[in-house]
């Protein structure tokens, strides 16, 4: 029997519910307005007031509507059909939806139970089988989906049946398994799973211990993501934080994307609508789309739900990289979904931290973080979730409460700069303030060395104190003036200006530079320091600016040429004969000091 | 006022608790965000525990005593919408100000969102005739973008000018806290400009309860969806100014003791611009919303909640500067923005308008730096006096907000500038481009 109950307060989208019955924190519950029924999530319980918020605009509830309690928290349903859907933060498949606008209370199915899928058994009758086994396996899009032992399956199980190979719906039996007990449960396709409690069915997390590629040379060669690592991008408005995540959506070596539209703009979400279609995936050569799941909770769209947007992506994450598959989970802004937890907590009237957020924000931002991650399943594959989400710090001050709790759960910090968004310095990713600290951990450092080349992170290291000196040298130079200072500073500030315009910056509208594989940053990052640890000669300072401006434009050409094409081999040719030329000179000048 | 009263009214005699902006009592049977009318006075419910109703009082509660009249109507706020909408002003409650009736049927305002999936990506540019606008920070019909201005700037006379020449079907002006000379500054220049038939305006002038405006932007939104969703109609709303709704909702949620956030605003202040400003919409069968706004600042102070958070919401921004070396008002190249201009620039303008553009902006950067030497005192080289030169030019004839030419010409006058203080490698666009349109003898001239 479900619990009922009665309305008894409400205070925009949090509404108090008085039930004699039992209820659960978490647990989910329908408000019967008229003929919609509107869903909410037990936030706190006293006594026999339960306090909850609503997924929906609660215009014209009256006290004294009838509550119905779920019995279940807030889930997700797993099962294939989910890659390329669009949908709301509760999963609802908004092109199901009818009608220009959304109607409240209106919940549409996540998954097609028409839909037939091409199924082959993996396992056989006899096997013993545990939570995240795979059974079977469908094709979904152009991906192998598997299909698992669902994770509520507790202890073993012996497969009694499994179904022949053809075409099946998702609801169909594909398994028989009888349990300890001796009992029999029927698996289909499809599976249920409450979106805040982590899918553990792994054997073992360890730490990360090779890079997930991104394309963008600022951070895979200088703060390299890990696969299964964490990141931020913290950002005033307008310095680019949505750029690069849709870039990375794109680009990354993931073999599928989960976007979590949370709170922003719905106009982006129609980009990703619009374009993904239409774009190649550099990888596979089909389209973008097919790899790529929006959850789209924009900011005119509910609140709480915006709250549960996260969680919804995160748990879809957990579920595929169960299949031994790579995860890219990008959030765009995590700050408004900290805004959501502040506007209920507000309302609660609970005793609110630093700038008004809830006391426990930092644990709840570092629990989400720590359900990324590579993981060995319990078949010994791996599987990974690399998270990297937005932060939107208020007035672009990065000393407030999102940006500081973010900062000690995640492991890369790429902090976009105003001044470098400004100065169209993109992607405006701060050289000097980011960091990645995988580049510590020797198992990445060996790692690059032995997929990239040995003395990589030495090289990248090298890279990083010359962007350093040249910010040091910049600030001389404008204190004391072009003349006041020895040439050499000249120079070391035009070697920083080098790596900056062709190694950090990167065009992101450019079908060719938006995307630069490691082998390629590899070979740039070389052709870069070898001219950095080159010696030149110059007259005067008003020589160094011109030549190195030339030496940039040649370096950026190759950037923007097809990688080892002809006219990339030519601008190399011409910046060759450049460099010969400059060192030449110097030569003819020292002998005719000799 | 007069208003229908019904059998289903329930009225009230007996308040519990006033506040400045709030009234509360026991009522039973009362709708979440229902309206009422508290001693003749416009009023919503805001929060109801037990029997407990909290109403908002737009007009505020001066002089209401505790045995006032309280009638519930039973309704949200709502708002009449037809064609007879068109060439007409209302009050914050979406009253005609002519005294007259609207035909149409009644709709609640501060509806529901547009499911994203029935968007259509923004693709048709508006031309204002403005450089510093059309040139650098192109719009997009289903944008949202605000002035960020100094209150003594000329926004209202840029926005009246951007409205009237922006081809659209109904422009819809929200004054939201307008000063009643600005209000009539609106209606006469719309009027010269015979477009008052194609204008609709619901106004709250400075002389009304500062609660009421709350309602402002919803009414004009809502009579702007109804004619780009039944209509189909290419529709322009000007709210002028957010800052004044932003404080508004400062004033009611300190009222009903919220915690306040940064800078006094409440916490909600994010969600509550966003459900504005995400009105701003282009459907795939033509009808669109595009947005603009003006959110004032003190000082300057981008940092502070109201601009910062419309920042994070818009699809961009635009900043008027007095340019003191030409004595005029222009559109600031460095700190404007508008985001959606790549959708449209180079495809539905000459192929070589991204490059220009770019290039007149960091030719003028250049200027900035070469006036920063000057100011501390070092030499100027030849190639930063020709900048200045440049930057005085193009402050004149291309950013100053009194331009009024189309696209073309100004590119056209983009090249004029570039011929006459640099050669095309200082300028530094695409050789294809110069060969098409960097004109031959002047060309030559240059090198
Ligand atoms: N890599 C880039 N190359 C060129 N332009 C860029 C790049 N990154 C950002 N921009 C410009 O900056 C604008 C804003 O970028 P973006 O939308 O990513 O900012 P944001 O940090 O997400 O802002 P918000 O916090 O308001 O969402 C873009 O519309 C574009 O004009
Ligand atoms: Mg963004």
């Amino acid at each position: 029997m479900k619990t009922k109950g009665k309305v008894t307060g409400i205070i925009a989208n949090l509404v108090v519910v008085e039930t004699e019955g039992t209820a659960a924190q978490n647990e989910i519950c329908f408000i019967l307005h008229g003929d919609s029924r509107l869903m909410a999530e037990v936030i706190r319980i006293t006594g026999n007031k339960v306090y909850v918020q609503v997924f929906e605009s609660t215009r014209g509830l009256k006290i004294g509507t009838d509550v119905e309690f779920q019995g279940h928290m807030l889930e997700v349903t797993l099962g294939p059909g989910i890659l390329s859907r669009n949908y709301d933060g509760l999963q609802n498949d908004l092109d199901k939806m009818e009608g220009v606008f959304l109607k409240r209370g209106d919940y549409t199915a996540p998954l097609d139970h028409e839909r037939k899928f091409a199924f082959t058994p993996l396992a056989s009758v006899g096997d013993k089988v545990e939570a995240g086994i795979w059974l079977g396996e469908v094709k979904e899009n152009w991906m192998p989906h598997k299909i698992m032992v669902p994770f509520t399956f507790k202890g073993e199980y012996v497969v009694k049946e499994i179904t022949a190979a053809g075409e099946y719906c998702i609801d169909d039996q594909m398994a028989v398994l009888t349990d300890e007990s001796g009992r029999d449960h029927v698996v289909t396709m499809v599976q249920k799973w409450p979106v805040k409690v982590p899918i553990r069915a792994y054997r073992e997390k360890p730490r990360p211990f090779r890079i997930l590629e991104t394309g963008y040379r600022v951070i895979d060669t200088l703060n390299p993501m890990a696969e299964g690592g964490t990141g931020f991008i913290p950002g005033p408005f307008g310095s680019g934080k949505t750029v690069v995540q849709h870039n990375l959506s794109r680009n990354a070596e993931a073999d599928l994307v989960i976007i979590a539209a949370c709170g922003e703009r719905a106009n982006e979400v129609v980009e990703v609508f619009t374009e993904f279609p239409e774009l190649d995936d550099p990888r596979t050569g089909r389209k973008l789309i097919e790899r790529t799941t929006i959850i789209a909770n924009t900011s005119n769209m509910p609140v709480a739900a915006r709250e549960a947007s996260v969680y919804t992506a995160m748990t879809i994450a957990e579920y595929y990289r169960s299949m031994g598959l790579r995860i890219l989970l990008l959030a765009d802004s995590t700050s408004r979904w900290a805004q959501a937890l502040r506007e209920m907590s507000n309302r609660m009237e609970e005793l609110p931290g630093p700038d008004g957020f809830p006391m426990d924000l930092p644990a709840i931002i570092s629990n989400f973080y720590s359900r990324a991650g590579i993981v060995y399943l319990n078949n010994g594959e791996t599987g990974s979730i690399t998270f990297i989400g937005t932060v939107s710090p208020a007035g672009g001050n990065l000393k407030e409460p999102v940006t500081e709790s973010t900062k000690k759960a995640a492991r890369c910090f790429y902090a976009l700069s105003q001044q470098r968004a400004d100065s169209k310095r993109y992607p405006a990713i701060d050289p000097i303030d980011s960091y990645s600290k995988y580049l510590e951990y020797p198992e990445i450092a060996e790692y690059l060395n032995s997929t990239i080349a040995d003395n990589w992170t030495d090289n990248v290291l090298e890279a990083k104190d010359i962007l350093l000196r040249g910010k040091e040298t910049y600030e001389q130079i404008n204190i004391l003036g072009d003349d006041g200072v020895p040439l050499d500073y000249h120079l070391k500030y035009w070697k920083s200006e080098l790596l900056d315009f062709v190694i950090l910056q990167q065009d992101a509208f450019d079908p060719i530079d938006q995307r630069c594989p490691l082998d390629r940053q590899h070979f740039m990052l070389d052709q870069a320091l070898d001219i950095c640890r080159k010696e030149f000669e110059f007259e005067s300072f008003e020589e160094v600016a011109p030549w190195f401006k030339e030496v940039i434009n040649l370096l950026k050409q190759m950037n923007f040429a097809e990688f080892n094409s002809e006219d990339f081999e030519r601008y190399g040719k011409l910046l060759a004969d450049k460099l010969t030329e400059r060192e030449a000179k110097a030569e003819d000048e020292d002998e005719k000091a000799a | 006022m007069e208003r229908e009263t019904s059998a289903f009214q329930r009225i009230y005699t007996r308040l519990f608790q006033l506040t400045k902006a709030t009234v509360s009592l026991k009522a039973t049977g009362i709708g979440n965000e229902e309206l009422a009318i508290v001693d003749g006075r416009l009023a919503q419910v805001v929060k109801i525990i037990g029997e407990m109703v909290t109403l908002q009082v737009f007009a505020g509660t001066e002089g209401i005593a505790t045995n006032a009249e309280v009638v519930f109507t039973g309704k949200a706020p709502a708002l009449r919408v037809g064609e007879d909408l068109a060439g007409r002003f209302f009050n914050a409650y979406g009253e005609p100000m002519d005294g007259g009736q609207i035909l149409g049927q009644e709709r609640e305002i501060g509806g529901p969102s547009v499911n994203p999936v029935r968007r259509k990506q923004p693709s048709e540019l508006i031309a204002t005739g403005i450089a510093g606008i059309d040139l650098n920070n192109t719009l997009v019909t289903g944008q949202k973008i605000p002035f960020f201005a100094d209150p003594d700037q000329p926004f209202n006379q840029v926005m009246a000018n951007v409205a009237l020449r922006a081809k659209a079907d109904k422009i819809i002006l929200g004054g939201v806290g307008l000063t009643n000379d600005d209000y009539l500054y609106f209606k006469h220049v719309f009027d010269n400009a015979g477009a008052l038939d194609r204008i609709i305006g619901f106004i709250n002038t400075t002389e009304n309860p500062p609660v009421e405006r709350l309602l402002v932007p919803d009414m004009a939104l809502s009579a702007a969806e109804y004619f780009a969703v039944e209509k189909q109609e290419k529709v322009l709303v000007l709210l002028t100014d957010l800052t004044l709704y932003a404080d508004a909702l400062s004033i009611v949620s300190n009222r009903m003791d919220q915690i306040p956030s940064k800078d006094s605003m409440p916490g909600s202040l994010y969600s509550d611009l966003a459900r504005l400003y995400e009105k701003a919409v282009q459907f795939p069968d033509g009808g669109s919303i595009t947005i603009i706004a003006v959110t004032t600042l003190s000082g300057g102070d981008i940092t502070h909640a109201i601009p910062d958070n419309t920042g994070y919401i818009t699809e961009g921004q635009l900043f008027l500067r007095k340019d003191s070396d030409v004595g005029k008002v222009i559109v600031d190249p460095f700190r404007s923005l508008s985001r959606l201009k790549q959708l449209v620039i180079g495809k539905k303008t000459r192929e070589d308008h991204p490059q220009v553009m770019n290039a007149a902006v960091r030719l003028y950067a250049d200027a900035a730096n070469a006036k920063t030497k000057l100011e501390n005192g070092f030499d100027l080289t030849d190639y930063d006096e020709r900048t200045l030169g440049f930057a005085s030019a193009y402050s004149e004839k291309l950013l100053a907000i009194d331009v009024n030419i189309d696209i073309d010409t100004m590119l056209e006058t983009a090249y004029e500038l570039f011929r006459e203080y640099f050669s095309p490698a200082e300028v530094g666009i695409k050789q294809v481009f110069v060969d098409k349109y960097w004109k031959k003898e002047a060309a030559t001239a240059a090198e």
